[in-house]
């Protein structure tokens, strides 16, 4: 179980790289389009997960921080204000750009809100979402409420079409996301995280820096949450805060990882996996207001019927608890030679 | 522009009457959040469903709107005894509150919410009653009957909680379960059916809140997630569990949101409640009338 991280990586972009290589074989830019929803998914509930999962609190904003990567965007565009900004400012800086305003974000809400009780932080998320709403609607230079518009350029070179290279951007995005959560669960910082799960008090008296290690959880997965969202301008071509600011990422990067497992870096990928195909074919089959009342559904059984998704569902059928599978080392009391 | 006199009065009135409601709305959540500890998001949620109720007595039998509600609080008890029921079984018992239990009020949010638009679209509704047209006029001030009716129906609920809650032994018993558990049951006593009978006592609130509302404005489902912050905002800001504290808190943040629309523009009130969330967390998180 133990694969050391420079073979992770390497296995997760031979992973990648055959998904690219698969979209490519299909040769339709559906499955491009389709596909980056996903891929953004995978960054947003790993990103909550770090937080939700490894720490324990809960964040309800995942959408102000999204939607904070996308305006930092929209700002860039109007400022350099020509249409050839993706010549002069390559995507990858405009992510890095969103994270930096995200993480700073995340670090301030969590200053102020982290000293007190779990319940605290996670109204002040939902609310987060409003206010950022209410000043970007009030912001005119990025279109306010009627919107922007941003042009996305026909061709780049080397790749092709667009949608394939923030395909590709998003692709890379998620390999970065799983490999920081699963660098953090085997290190230090990741056990110092799970005791803040278990028990903050108990923590906290044994000398952990609880404070810090949170407000570094709420970094990390804020600046990913705004990475992810920085592209999505160009993705979506016009941006609107009330589709912007939509429940519907609040509700997918919380429901992905409580499905999939929270206490491992699998957990998301599997939850967004299941539940960001299925929300694909139900948007396509049926309509997309019923695939939301399906997700909050599937969340509701989930969370009373398999508190530990589906990692914990594999993990009960093979008799082992869910907690093994986190790398926290269990010591055995009765292991023979040992002093009790 | 211009200051005058009488807008500033005007919006402070306005401010107070639209407090009183707000004040309806937080009710619930003090007992919940405040009292209980339970993080019930899903509670404006429940005041918009308790909005539809209202609308479609109203608009099929033409029934009042808060005769309404105040019929439909049985049917509002019993879904919160339920959902707290499930809560207990599944999150409380297992220790699995804060994650867990927090995703399945979200859950319940969304639900609702989804299920309301997809059954009656999302199209404003609106109710008809003799008191929402008409105005008072006194010297220079404005008291459109819509807010007043509100506003003191909604405090005349408030002091009748509040009796409850200290002079009967069941509002004895809720106050007591949020401090110890233990010595309610060595008075022979089930905290959990008191927290049952007191979340269900919250949710059934939802029914007259929710009716206010729709008189106060037209509402469309996803109305309710302006009110998340707000509620939490006075319900914190008022100090935990103490409904005095929540009026006073409802009718500071009801003033400040009518000022800051009066002279700021409408589109800035909902950053307000947001502001006072995070002073009060930042500089004195036990709120005005805390424990």
């Amino acid at each position: 179980m133990t694969v050391r991280t420079p073979l992770f990586l390497v296995i997760c972009l031979a992973a990648a790289a055959l998904v690219f290589a698969g979209a490519v074989a299909v040769g339709n830019d559906y499955v491009f389009f389709a596909g980056y929803v996903i891929l953004q998914y995978v960054v947003l509930s790993t990103a909550w997960n770090i937080l939700g999962g490894y720490c324990g609190y809960v964040n309800f904003g995942s959408a102000a921080f999204f939607a904070l990567g996308a305006y930092s965007t929209v700002a860039i565009y109007k400022l350099i204000g020509a249409n050839d900004l993706p010549h002069i400012v390559p995507m990858p800086v405009l992510m890095l750009v969103g994270g930096v305003v995200s993480g700073v974000v995340g670090f301030g809400m969590g200053y102020l809100t982290l000293r007190l009780r779990g319940a605290f932080f996670a109204i002040a998320t939902l609310a987060l979402a409003v206010v950022l709403q209410t000043l970007i609607v009030n912001w005119d230079f990025v279109g306010g409420s009627r919107g922007a518009y941003i042009l996305r350029p026909e061709e780049v070179p080397l790749i092709g079409s667009y949608i394939k290279y923030l395909f590709l951007v998003m692709l890379l995005l998620a390999v970065a996301s799983l490999v920081i959560a699963r660098l953090i669960e085997h290190s230090r910082l990741g056990y110092g995280f799970a005791t803040i799960r278990d028990d903050e008090l108990a923590a906290e008296a044994s000398g952990v820096p609880t404070l810090k290690l949170k407000l570094i959880a709420t970094t990390i997965s804020g600046a990913l949450m705004g990475m992810a969202g920085a592209p999505f301008p160009y993705y979506i071509g016009y941006l609107q805060p009330s589709s912007t600011f939509g429940l519907d990422y609040a509700v997918n990067s919380i429901a992905m990882p409580l499905i999939g497992g929270t206490t491992s870096w699998v957990g998301p990928l599997i939850g967004t996996i299941l539940l960001g195909s299925l929300q694909q074919i139900a948007t396509v089959t049926i309509s997309s207001a019923v695939n939301l009342l399906l997700v909050g559904v599937i969340l509701v059984v989930f969370v009373i019927v398999a508190p530990n998704g589906v990692i914990g569902i594999v993990h009960t059928y093979w008799q082992r608890k869910p907690d093994d599978f986190v790398g926290r080392r269990r010591v055995e009391t009765d292991a023979p030679g040992s002093v009790p | 522009m211009i200051f005058s006199f009488d807008l500033l009065i005007n919006a402070v009135v306005s401010g107070i009457l639209i407090g009183g409601f707000y004040a309806a709305v937080t009710s619930g959540v003090s007992l919940s959040f405040g009292i209980l500890d339970i993080v019930n998001i899903a509670h404006p949620a429940f005041i918009i469903l308790g909005s539809y109720v209202a609308y479609i007595v109203n608009s099929t039998l033409g029934i009042d709107p808060i005769l309404t509600a105040i019929i439909a609080t049985p049917a509002f008890y019993v879904l919160g005894a339920g959902i707290y029921q499930i809560y207990y079984v599944s999150f409380e018992k297992r220790g699995q509150e804060s994650l867990r239990g927090l995703a399945f009020f979200f859950g319940l949010l969304f639900i609702t919410e989804v299920s309301l638009v997809l059954y009656f679209g999302v199209d404003y509704r609106y109710v008809e009653a003799r008191y929402i047209g008409p105005t008072w006029h006194v010297g220079a001030l404005d008291m459109p009957l819509r807010m007043l009716v509100p506003c003191v129906v909604s405090l005349l609920l408030i002091a009748a909680l509040q009796l409850v809650l200290t002079r009967t032994f069941i509002g004895r018993a809720i106050m007591a379960v949020a401090q110890d558990q233990l010595a309610l049951r060595l008075m022979a006593i089930d905290p959990i059916r008191i927290k049952r009978i007191a979340f269900g006592i919250s949710v059934a609130t939802a029914s007259l809140a929710g009716a206010f509302l729709i008189i106060i404005q037209p509402v469309e489902p996803s109305v309710g997630r302006d009110y998340i912050g707000r509620v939490f905002a006075i319900c914190v800001l008022g100090g935990m569990g103490s409904l005095p504290g929540a009026v006073i808190a409802a009718m500071l943040i009801g003033i400040v949101e009518s000022l800051t629309s009066t002279f700021y523009g409408p589109s800035w009130a909902p950053a307000v409640s947001f502001g006072f969330l995070l002073l009060t967390l930042a500089v004195r998180p036990a709120g005005l009338l805390g424990r």
